[in-house]
């Protein structure tokens, strides 16, 4: 991996290395001085740069890369965040299966503050959304922008940067939970030097996505491009503004939100519902638009859908985040406004999904046969189903049943597991052989033994969430004849016990799929490729003139 | 930074509704314009036929 980048970049990474190092230095020094849990992070910091140093120094003096690579993609970046994100995918949903069994048995903490459920819930979601999905995100990205600009990345430093340096975030997030540290912000938990740190890397990542298009050979920026990048630009924004906040000292973890009250709650899901839209949605119907037609072998249905889909979604998602505030302190106008646009919403993302799946209409006996195309077949249902649920529960009426049960989890869960691990394990299985030049995934079998363990362990989950969460909620507003409630919560409780051990069931399910896909991708890798390199699988000369 | 709550509320009944008028137009416009079809043809038939040819 080293040995691909110039001299000049080796020592680039070598400088950069060395001043994150000091920084890290600095923070344990600080955190030392006052006996804050930084001095944790600083370590950190600190070991994982000189561990990347000892990386790039050990293959410092290896020869410089031919000019010939110029006339091939670069995929190095690629493959390592794809490995990555399945190990994060792993991690995050080991600790989510965790989760759902010590909802059933709350002595699974074994007494110990790091494993209490505050703690390993954010570990959860963090490891998960950020760390399986970033990294799949940008791995996928970086494959998807080259390929449909026909342009090389622009060099072989930033894509790196990227990639290490947004892991390094993941690893302060999620270390930050165990050690108690947090702003206690749903999805933006981090404090403000991860903060920081992370505006970095994310201007690194636009910028170098821009560059790229820059580069372009294609006069049309094909649709994907256009949801990845709302995915960077909106991610960016979303973050900067819902982190503003006013550190207690420069020497400590502990910062204060700029924002307070009901403005606070307000940033707070604005960002949390974008989150939704531009994370988890945004970027996955990029790699939706770029691998299902490919895998398929055919264009996507209607191209002038995903545009009228895509300003849908990018203005319609913008206003809704008010329905996460319903019967709350916040105006009422403002409720009503983020209900409207919700439903509103159904309208765009129903075009994609109806996209997607007319793309594969004349095409079943492909996804029949091919567990690949099923994953991102099943993603697509899944995305109609989460998001007609969604608006449906933006009803402020309707809301007023779900919110706060696990109806809200169950919605989550066929978005997060149904749609966007769907979409992604669909979308690895289709680039892994392409990106190590393999005939196939190494094992078809495994990829449906994958396929069907995700499947049944998302509809398990699912299933027993909204059955449990329609129950409490109906639970918690029976009446008797006297006026008084008929539950205490601790019936609910009761209640709610079989569900939760049928979700940690499903979820088992969910991650044993994810771990077989772990070991068909390390096979397919380690399995010399028996594949001539796919012969013009390379970017177009610089000086061509674009058509027309 | 004193802005009225009404003045707020003004604005985002008015200007916001025009506003997105505006942009859904503009959208469903650039989408549905003719001349743009084959352009946009030739994009989605791009990435899967001639993906591993150099263009033209
Ligand atoms: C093995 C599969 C999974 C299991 C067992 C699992 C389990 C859980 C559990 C037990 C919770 C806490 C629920 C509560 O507080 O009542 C949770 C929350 C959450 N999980 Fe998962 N999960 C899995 C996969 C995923 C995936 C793949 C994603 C995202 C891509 C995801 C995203 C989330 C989110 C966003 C929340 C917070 C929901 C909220 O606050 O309303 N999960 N998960
Ligand atoms: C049209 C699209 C969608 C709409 C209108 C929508 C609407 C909603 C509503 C009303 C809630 C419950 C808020 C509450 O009572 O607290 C919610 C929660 C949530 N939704 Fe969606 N949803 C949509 C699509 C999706 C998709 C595709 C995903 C995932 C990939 C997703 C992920 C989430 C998450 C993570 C939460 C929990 C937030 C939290 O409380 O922590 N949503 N959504």
């Amino acid at each position: 991996m080293v040995s691909g980048l110039t001299v000049s970049e080796r020592q680039w990474s070598m400088a950069i290395l060395v001043i994150v190092a000091f920084v890290g230095l600095a923070m344990a020094a600080a955190g030392a001085n006052r006996a804050d849990p930084m001095q944790a992070h600083g370590f950190i910091v600190l070991l994982f740069s000189l561990a990347v140093f000892c990386f790039v120094l050990r293959d410092y003096y290896q020869p410089e890369p031919a000019a010939a690579r110029l006339a091939s993609y670069y995929d190095d970046p690629s493959k390592a965040g794809i490995v990555v994100a399945m190990l994060w995918a792993v991690f995050g949903m080991f600790i989510g299966d965790w989760v759902a069994w010590l909802l059933a048995f709350p002595d699974l903490t074994f007494d110990a503050a790091w494993s209490s459920f505050g703690r390993l819930r954010p570990a959860h979601t963090t490891g998960v959304i950020f760390g399986f999905g970033g990294n799949a995100l940008i791995a996928t990205s970086f494959h998807v922008m080259q390929r449909t600009s026909r342009a090389r990345l622009p060099d072989q430093f930033s894509p790196w940067f990227v990639l290490v340096g947004y892991n390094l975030f993941c690893l302060l997030a999620i270390s930050g939970y165990f050690l108690g540290i947090t702003q206690s912000k749903e999805y933006a938990e981090p404090e403000w030097y991860a903060d920081i740190w992370l505006v970095i890397v994310w201007v690194v990542y636009l910028v170098l996505y821009l560059r790229t298009l820059a580069r372009r050979k294609e006069p049309h920026i094909y649709v994907a491009n256009w949801y990845y990048l709302a995915f960077i630009l909106v991610v960016a924004i979303l973050h900067v503004v819902n982190n503003l906040a006013v550190p207690a000292s420069f020497a400590g973890a502990k910062s204060y939100s700029l924002f307070s009250g009901v403005q606070d709650a307000m940033t707070q899901w604005w960002y949390g519902h974008n989150a939704v839209a531009f994370f988890l949605t945004a970027g996955f119907l990029g790699m939706l638009y770029y691998y299902l037609p490919k895998r398929a072998g055919r264009p996507i249905y209607s191209y002038r859908m995903s545009i009228i889909g895509f300003w849908g979604i990018t203005f319609f998602y913008m206003w809704a985040g008010s329905h996460h505030l319903h019967y709350t302190a916040l105006p009422q106008w403002v409720q009503t406004l983020g209900m409207t646009f919700s439903v509103m919403l159904l309208v765009p993302s129903w075009i994609a999904a109806a996209n997607a799946l007319l793309t594969l209409n004349g095409a079943w006996d492909k996804v029949r046969d091919d567990a690949t195309l099923r994953f991102m077949m099943m993603a697509a249902v899944f995305y109609g189903l989460s998001t007609f649920e969604g608006s449906f529960m933006a009803i402020r009426s309707v809301n007023a049943l779900s919110h706060y049960t696990d109806w809200t989890i169950g919605h989550v869960h066929a978005g997060a597991m149904g749609w966007v691990a769907l979409i992604t394990f669909g979308s690895i299985y289709a680039v892994v052989p392409w990106l190590w030049k393999r005939e196939r995934m190494y094992s078809p079998v495994l990829v449906e033994v994958h396929f069907w363990l995700a499947l049944a362990g998302t509809l398990i989950y699912v299933f027993a969430m909204w059955n449990s969460g329609i129950i409490q909620g109906l639970m918690w507003r029976t009446y008797n004849d006297s006026g008084t409630l008929t539950y205490s919560f601790l019936d609910t409780m009761v209640a709610m016990h079989p569900y939760y051990v049928a979700r940690a069931i499903g979820g088992l399910l969910f991650l044993l799929g994810a771990i077989v896909g772990c070991y068909n991708i390390w096979m397919t890798i380690r399995r010399p490729s028996e594949l001539p390199a796919a012969s013009g699988d390379i970017p177009l000369p610089v000086n061509l003139q674009p058509a027309e | 930074m004193d802005i009225g709550h009404y003045t707020l509320v003004g604005f985002a009944k008015s200007f916001g509704l025009f506003y997105l008028l505006a942009l859904a137009a503009a959208a469903l416009l650039y989408a549905c314009w003719p001349a743009n079809r084959t352009r946009f043809d030739k994009a989605a038939r791009d990435i899967i036929e001639d993906e591993d040819k150099p263009w033209r």
